[in-house]
């Protein structure tokens, strides 16, 4: 800790940024991803085909299908296929003792045949985007790890724009090829740039959390009665009880109508039917997050489910609900079309390119000054390895992660696990990895396999399906063609970056120097 | 910068201090910030509270702010607690002008 504020404000962000530096790249990352996370679905199931979108077939279609299998459920939940998701998906939670949750099940159909598609289990971009706030860890403890994360970074970012005051003097100064200066160039240029995008996503992250990690004013205010809370603000969360007396459920495309019409032309999304086959049933219609930036928590038309009774529409919304709601919606990026979704997955990497550069300055100014002895202190050895396996370790695998897509057999049990097992398997690989490879020797494998794995995809993808990018741009499937195109760039510019290592190891001399460490080592 | 093994204990003890005092003592702050807000604001309830949370992680970015930018880790704590106890007693009243 130095004297005056802008020297206190640089420690704060240096190891603020290093200490989740490597957690939070990996959210970045992944929830980058998450903008494309219907796409990556389509790759990862391509069993499931595009149709025309037909909302009133669809739900027709779906509450037959619901009427059939699960009719004494508890809560259907029918999500209805846009033109991103081609997917008619069916959820129903088992009726259990009051009090209780029942289980989710849940079938994605063929909206022009009504049967279920026999899609291979996978749980394709949804998992990049449960990894980014879950961290494939226990409820809620992933979700309160990562919302932490966001507010270090929220306070990583503010001590950075302290810390940088000439920010807009220097964002025209990028000197490539000197060192560690262009890093820092490079990482001020990107943190700068895009500077709106990662307040936004870093605040609007903890306000998607902010009745769980901040319960204080519900509870005051409420008299710890947080139920009252989300029934007044979410009206969908307050349905009335089943009746026990069996009851006719109507047509819902005749409810999906009157819907439409409250919301003038505005789509639903999502349909929701509580106790299907009581007389009390009730079926809420949610808008579709695509209609409009900000996203509205409320917005849901209620219905009787067996008289078609409207029971509630939700009211404008107030000040502090659009606020919320428009962060909401903003990170979620619903409603973004084509070029919009690339500005935000650009923009994700961006942030992403922003705290691996930080992580990698962090690292080099340390090295500079170990450079003449040959010993690498213990702590700055760790940092390396970290941030080895946090970043091309992490590319690995997500590259293993859609190899296992393609290459596990469809009929394998526990498939979709097996998935991420592959994920994470390879992550640890990566880091062992890490481990006993020297440093550059280790970040130029690891590129370079990354790159390898990601430019084999459309090759890997052409062998084992029939929508190799011959018939995908054909046909005009740009999900398809896009992720296969996308994987190749990645590889591309990953092979770059293995390069550009390789390239820089070979005329210093200096980076013979660990090995008389190794010899010390073995020796020991 | 760098905390070298040269660093004495104290300096530690005071960036343990410091770290505990922006996390903790800062939510403790943000939390009674926001429960502040959500029972004086003159707006309906649920919108009351809802801005309470959406600016709960303003004052806890400020409080960790102060935290590192003061000059000693003792002020770190003082600065977190003081306005904390204003805040609890502001919540104190306004908690007991809704009960009665």
């Amino acid at each position: 800790m130095k004297e005056g504020f802008r020297q206190a404000m640089a420690w704060l962000h240096t190891w603020a940024g290093l200490v989740f530096g490597w957690l939070l790249f990996a959210i970045f990352l992944t929830g980058t991803l998450s903008y494309f996370k219907d796409e990556i679905s389509h790759w990862m199931q391509p069993e499931v085909q595009a149709h025309a979108v037909d909302d009133a077939r669809s739900l027709g279609v779906a509450q037959n299908y619901l009427q059939h299998v699960a009719p004494d459920a508890a809560r259907w939940i029918i999500t209805l296929p846009n033109s991103r998701d081609p997917g008619l998906l069916v959820m129903w939670q088992d009726k259990l003792d009051p009090g209780k949750r029942g289980n989710f099940n849940q079938k994605t159909l063929d909206p022009t045949n009504a049967q279920a598609v026999e899609a291979r289990d996978s749980m394709g971009g949804e998992f990049f985007y449960r990894f980014h706030f879950q961290l494939q860890m226990p409820h809620p403890w992933g979700r309160w790890l990562s919302t932490f994360a966001a507010m270090v970074m929220f306070l990583a970012l503010i001590t950075g724009i302290i810390t940088h005051k000439k920010i807009f003097k220097d964002f025209f100064t990028f000197r490539p090829r000197k060192g560690q200066r262009s890093w820092l160039d490079g990482h001020n240029a990107v943190g700068v740039l895009v500077l709106p995008f990662h307040l936004m996503i870093t605040y609007s992250s903890l306000v998607i959390f902010m009745t769980m990690v901040m319960p204080a004013p519900i509870l005051a205010s409420y008299g710890g009665d947080a139920r009252a809370f989300f029934n007044e603000v979410f009206p969908a969360s307050n349905n009335a009880p089943a009746q026990g007396v069996p009851g006719k459920l109507l047509p819902l495309p005749a409810l999906y109508e009157q819907a439409r019409a409250q919301w003038a032309g505005g789509h639903v999304g999502r349909i929701a039917v509580n106790n299907p086959s009581d007389v009390n049933a009730s079926v809420n219609m949610f808008r579709a997050g695509s209609d409009k930036v900000v996203h509205d928590f409320g917005s849901v038309v209620q219905f009787n489910g067996t008289t078609g009774e409207l029971l509630q529409v939700s009211d404008e919304q107030s000040l502090p609900t659009l606020v919320a709601g428009g962060f909401f919606g903003l990170h979620m990026g619903h409603f973004a079309g084509p070029v919009l979704r690339w500005l935000y997955f650009i923009c994700g990497l961006a942030g992403t390119a922003m705290i691996g550069t930080g992580l990698v300055i962090w690292l080099g100014k340390r090295q500079l000054k170990h450079a003449k002895t040959a010993v690498m202190p213990f702590e700055l050895r760790l940092v390396e390895v970290l941030n080895i396996a946090s970043m091309s370790g992490l590319l690995i695998a997500i590259a293993a992660f859609f190899w296992a897509n393609r290459l596990l057999p469809v009929s394998f049990a526990e498939r979709s696990g097996w998935e991420v097992q592959t994920f994470f398997i390879a992550w640890g690989l990566s880091l062992l990895h890490a481990v006993l490879r020297r440093g550059r020797q280790a970040w130029v494998e690891q590129l370079g396999f990354a790159a390898l794995l990601f430019m084999a995809v459309p090759l890997l993808n052409a062998l084992t399906t029939s929508q190799h990018l011959g018939v995908s741009l054909v046909r005009g499937d740009w999900a398809m063609a896009g992720f296969d195109l996308t994987c190749l760039a990645s590889g591309a510019f990953l092979a770059w970056a293995a390069w550009k290592m390789q390239r820089r190891t070979v005329p210093q001399p200096k980076a013979q120097r660990p090995r008389p460490l190794h010899l010390k080592q073995e020796a020991n | 910068m760098k905390s070298k093994p040269s660093l004495p204990l104290a300096y530690r003890f005071a960036v343990t201090s410091r770290v505990l005092a922006a996390v903790i003592g800062g939510y403790l702050m943000a939390s009674l910030a926001s429960i502040c807000l959500a029972l004086w604001l003159p707006t309906s309830r649920a919108d009351a509270v809802i801005t309470g949370m959406l600016s709960s992680f303003v004052f806890y970015l400020l409080a960790m702010l102060w935290c590192f930018a003061c000059r000693t880790a003792w002020r770190a704590w003082l600065g977190v607690m003081l306005p904390s106890a204003a805040f609890a007693t502001l919540a104190g009243v306004g908690f007991w002008m809704t009960r009665t």
